[in-house]
């Protein structure tokens, strides 16, 4: 295991070279611009490549959280008892930025409650669990003429697919896809890197269903308007790019690989890695005509499209140390304990086991939550594979994060900043254009969990800034408040004065009165003893 | 729950650096027992123990962990490269106390490990300088070139009970560095040509500097190849002083020394791989440490040839220390995605 250092990742380097695998098969390496750092750890894929994609039997109970995509939690169509049909929605997107949950078999809710998901924070949320009846009734499958449709009509048709991102970002993809007019995709990048170690469902998608995936690839290129599709792939995946080369012979597809590297699989890395573009950190790849979907996700719409076929299942790789790696085709909803059975079960008294790959994944809550769109690996741990953490060391600014940071921060400024609390100064040093990969602690020599202090120093820099707002906002509106009060005292005191005036006018009239009175009284007085005498 | 990912690490301890730089330091030294004989060895073995004994009783004092802080190695390097700067005939108490300064003034007074703001060993070596100028400028002359016979026990003696020995012995044994030799005739207006020939020359630097310097390259290489080391220190450092000198020695070649005689002479190629490599108190960025070798480099030829001392690479280092916080700054690299 070597760290790779790539000198300055500002500096172009282009790369022409060629890459002898121990059988013989050459990958070309060409025109790849590398980015500065990155990590190669120990593989450790071939565990989990040995069998082919399995089938995971229809578990006893499914559980489907509402929430499983980025955006609007789903809307519920079903109630406990009602009947479902494989395929059928039982919850429907809400609004654009969401996506359908879909039953994954036939079967019954039993219940919509609230269960913990797989999610770092441990959290329960809402789920509807279905008792599978076993038959794996279809309702009436839709496939679409995608070939004739045109492309708002394929966006609609596939926001109701339920199709999410599957490399793990979860995003509703139709939303990839209904690019609004200005903005003109010229790229389509098809991400097939796979880096994280451990990891291999795209791997054996792309051994077992190249087809589908390139299908796939034309169809979102073909409503994408791109002019090319470029599908990047580690050099670690022989059989792999052979297959999608054999697929996309006939088209226009370009296959290029990229070299085995983390984080090349991160889709901002994985553009420069193919085309030498840098995201900028405020914008997003579509404004400058780039789009990327994972393999699985295109594989997906096609599977929607030519068949009818929602997304009611994915690849998952279980891995680590149960006793049989493999990849299984799951149902949504199945608990993780049934994978986890299919596997051989678990040697290790721990139970401790890990969603995603060793460098960005989580540990899971429980063993019982359910696979969901976003995952894509669980990795069984066990003090071998993952050691505890060694006792801290202090920094000694050696700079190998620095080295290895794919964004080329300086980790070694932000730990000191995070660690003094100068949160300011982190947000000057860029705080916020760290993707967590967790390079510079994979490299740390004095054993900093250095990532974890940036996810430290980014929440409380958050956490701030909304109580700042919130103080702001308090602010404003107590200056209104007091602005009012002084203003209704004003206008009281106006009218006070307004009264008090009226009052001395009323006053001064009355006196005149009066002394106009009393004159007439003596008038009167006078005539009456004018008249007397 | 937190997220403590990543799972899996793979990088060297602090003491497996701290090792290799100590055993890059081997055939340097190797080389200086050939030449020099066994003086050198008595010092380091006399920085070894004080600098553990110092560091165990001050990590008692601060109520730091004492085992993870002597094995990480940092203050054994310390010593090492402090035992290497001083006159190998220097008496015992020199580098016992240079040690000493250097853990506590150079070290342990800014934090320990990771904190200092100074590079530890020069930073000793720089008050042994000030205060014991007489001392800290005695050489010993190649053995080879030591008039009648002088053993290994001679210099053992010295070192440890210099009046054990007669005047003429001590006279034989000792003489300035080429460096000093060179600044010292030129203000009897002597040429460089004519000075050149004194014995203590060799064929491009001191007579078994040379050799002694080859040593240490060799040892800076097999860091750089451990990536230990990065190549922007040494080489903005030794290029810069190549240039300047050759700058100097073509306007005056009878007045200034060739850039190579500059290189290998002195303390240049320990400078260049052991010295201002020191992590801590060196630059992080690429830029920075660049710089920070070229500005090591060009005070050092300065002190060299117009400053008072006749190797300044103590004063320059310190000096570029003060730097660094401005250096690194100055010097961020552009971050992915801004332009």
């Amino acid at each position: 295991m070597k760290i790779l250092h790539h000198g300055n990742g500002n500096i172009l380097s282009i790369i022409f070279k060629k890459l002898k695998r121990p059988d013989g098969f050459v990958m070309q390496l060409e025109n790849i611009f590398k980015f500065n750092g990155g990590v190669h750890p120990d593989e450790n894929k071939t565990v989990s490549t040995r069998l082919p994609i399995a089938k995971l039997p229809i578990p006893k109970k499914l559980i489907l959280p509402l929430r499983q995509h980025v955006g609007h939690v789903a809307k519920l169509k079903v109630k406990p008892g009602d009947q479902v049909l494989k395929g059928q929605i039982i919850a429907e997107a809400d609004g654009n930025i969401s996506a359908a949950i879909h039953a994954p078999t036939s079967g019954k809710v039993v219940k919509i409650s609230e269960e913990i998901l797989p999610h770092p924070s441990g959290l329960p949320d809402f789920c509807i669990t279905i008792e599978p009846d076993f038959k794996d009734t279809w309702v009436e499958k839709k496939p679409i003429s995608w070939k004739t449709l045109d492309r708002n009509k394929l966006i609609e048709a596939i926001s109701q697919s339920g199709i999410v991102g599957l490399g793990g970002a979860v995003f509703p993809t139709h939303m990839k896809l209904k690019i609004n007019q200005s903005q003109l995709i010229n790229t389509l990048v098809i991400n097939a890197a796979e880096c994280e170690p451990f990891i291999t469902c795209d791997d054996m998608l792309m051994r077992e269903r190249a087809d589908e995936i390139i299908q796939g690839s034309l169809i979102a290129q073909t409503i994408l308007g791109a002019k090319e599709c470029v599908v990047g792939i580690e050099n670690n995946k022989t059989e792999a790019y052979e297959a999608l080369k054999k697929a996309a012979q006939k088209t226009s597809i370009e296959i290029k690989v990229v070299p085995t590297l983390y984080p090349s699989g991160d889709a901002k890395r994985l553009i420069y890695l193919l085309m030498g573009t840098e995201v900028p950190k405020e914008k997003r790849s579509v404004d400058l005509g780039i789009q990327v979907f994972n393999v699985a996700t295109v594989a997906a719409i096609y599977r929607y499209l030519e068949f009818g076929e929602p997304s009611i299942s994915r690849i998952i790789t279980i891995t680590g140390a149960v006793k049989v790696p493999q990849n299984y085709e799951a149902l949504f909803g199945t608990p993780l304990s049934e994978l986890i059975i299919a596997a051989g079960g678990s040697p290790n008294k721990t139970k401790k086991f890990i969603m995603g790959g060793p460098m960005m994944g989580f540990d899971l809550p429980s063993i019982h939550v359910p696979v969901t769109k976003a995952m894509n690996c669980v990795i069984e741990s066990s003090p071998e594979l993952f050691p505890a953490p060694k006792p801290v060391m202090p920094c000694i600014r050696c700079a190998r994060c620095a080295d290895a940071c794919p964004v080329n921060l300086q980790p070694q400024e932000l730990y000191w900043f995070s660690k003094s609390s100068q949160l300011e100064k982190a947000r000057d040093y860029n705080l916020f254009d760290c993707i967590e990969c967790g390079c510079c602690t994979y490299v740390c020599p004095s054993n900093i969990p250095l990532v974890q202090f940036y996810r430290y120093a980014k929440s409380e820099i958050i956490a701030q800034d909304k109580s700042k707002e919130a103080a702001n906002t308090a602010r404003e509106r107590n200056d209104f408040r007091l602005a009012r009060i002084e203003r209704e005292k004003k206008e009281r005191a106006e009218r006070n004065a307004q009264k008090a005036l009226g009052a001395q006018e009323k006053q001064a009239i009355d006196e005149k009165k009066s002394t106009i009175a009393a004159a007439m009284e003596r008038v009167k007085q006078t005539q009456q003893e004018n008249i007397k005498n | 729950m937190e997220n403590r990912s990543p799972y899996v690490v793979n990088a060297p301890s602090i003491s497996i650096i701290m090792l290799k730089v100590l055993l890059a330091l081997i055939p340097g030294i190797a080389l200086y027992v050939y030449v020099f004989g066994i003086g050198v060895i008595i010092n380091i073995l006399l920085a070894s123990v004080t600098v553990i004994l110092t560091e165990c009783a001050i990590l008692a004092i601060r109520k730091l962990p004492i085992k993870p802080f002597i094995l990480d190695g940092s203050g054994l390097v310390t010593a090492w490269l402090l035992a290497l700067s001083i006159p190998s005939i220097a008496p015992w108490w020199i580098i016992v106390l240079g040690t000493i300064l250097c853990i506590i003034f150079g070290k342990h007074l800014y934090g320990g490990l990771g904190y200092n703001l100074f590079n530890p060993a020069m930073v000793g070596y720089a008050i042994l300088l000030i205060s014991f100028p007489s001392i800290m400028t005695h050489w010993q002359i190649p053995s080879n070139l030591m008039i009648g016979h002088t053993d290994w026990l001679d210099q053992i003696k010295v070192i440890f009970n210099s009046n054990l020995l007669s005047k003429e012995t001590l006279d034989a044994m000792s003489s300035a560095t080429p460096l000093d030799y060179i600044k010292t005739q030129l203000t009897l207006n002597q040429p460089l040509a004519t000075i050149q020939q004194d014995k203590i020359f060799g064929f491009v630097g001191g007579r078994g500097l040379e050799l002694i310097n080859l040593g240490y390259l060799a040892g800076g290489l097999y860091m750089l190849k451990e990536k230990i080391i990065s190549w922007h220190l040494p080489v903005a450092f030794l290029s810069t002083l190549f240039v300047s000198a050759l700058l100097f020695n073509i306007i005056s070649p009878d007045t200034f020394a060739s850039p190579l005689f500059h290189i290998i002479s002195g303390g240049s190629i320990l400078c260049a791989f052991f010295i201002i490599t020191d992590p801590v108190s060196a630059p992080t960025t690429p830029k920075g440490k660049i710089y920070f070798g070229m500005g090591i480099a060009l005070l050092v030829l300065i002190i060299r040839l117009f400053g008072g001392y006749p190797e300044g690479i103590a004063f320059a280092v310190l000096f570029l220390n003060i730097c660094v916080p401005l250096i690194d700054s100055l010097t961020q690299p552009r971050i992915f995605g801004h332009k």
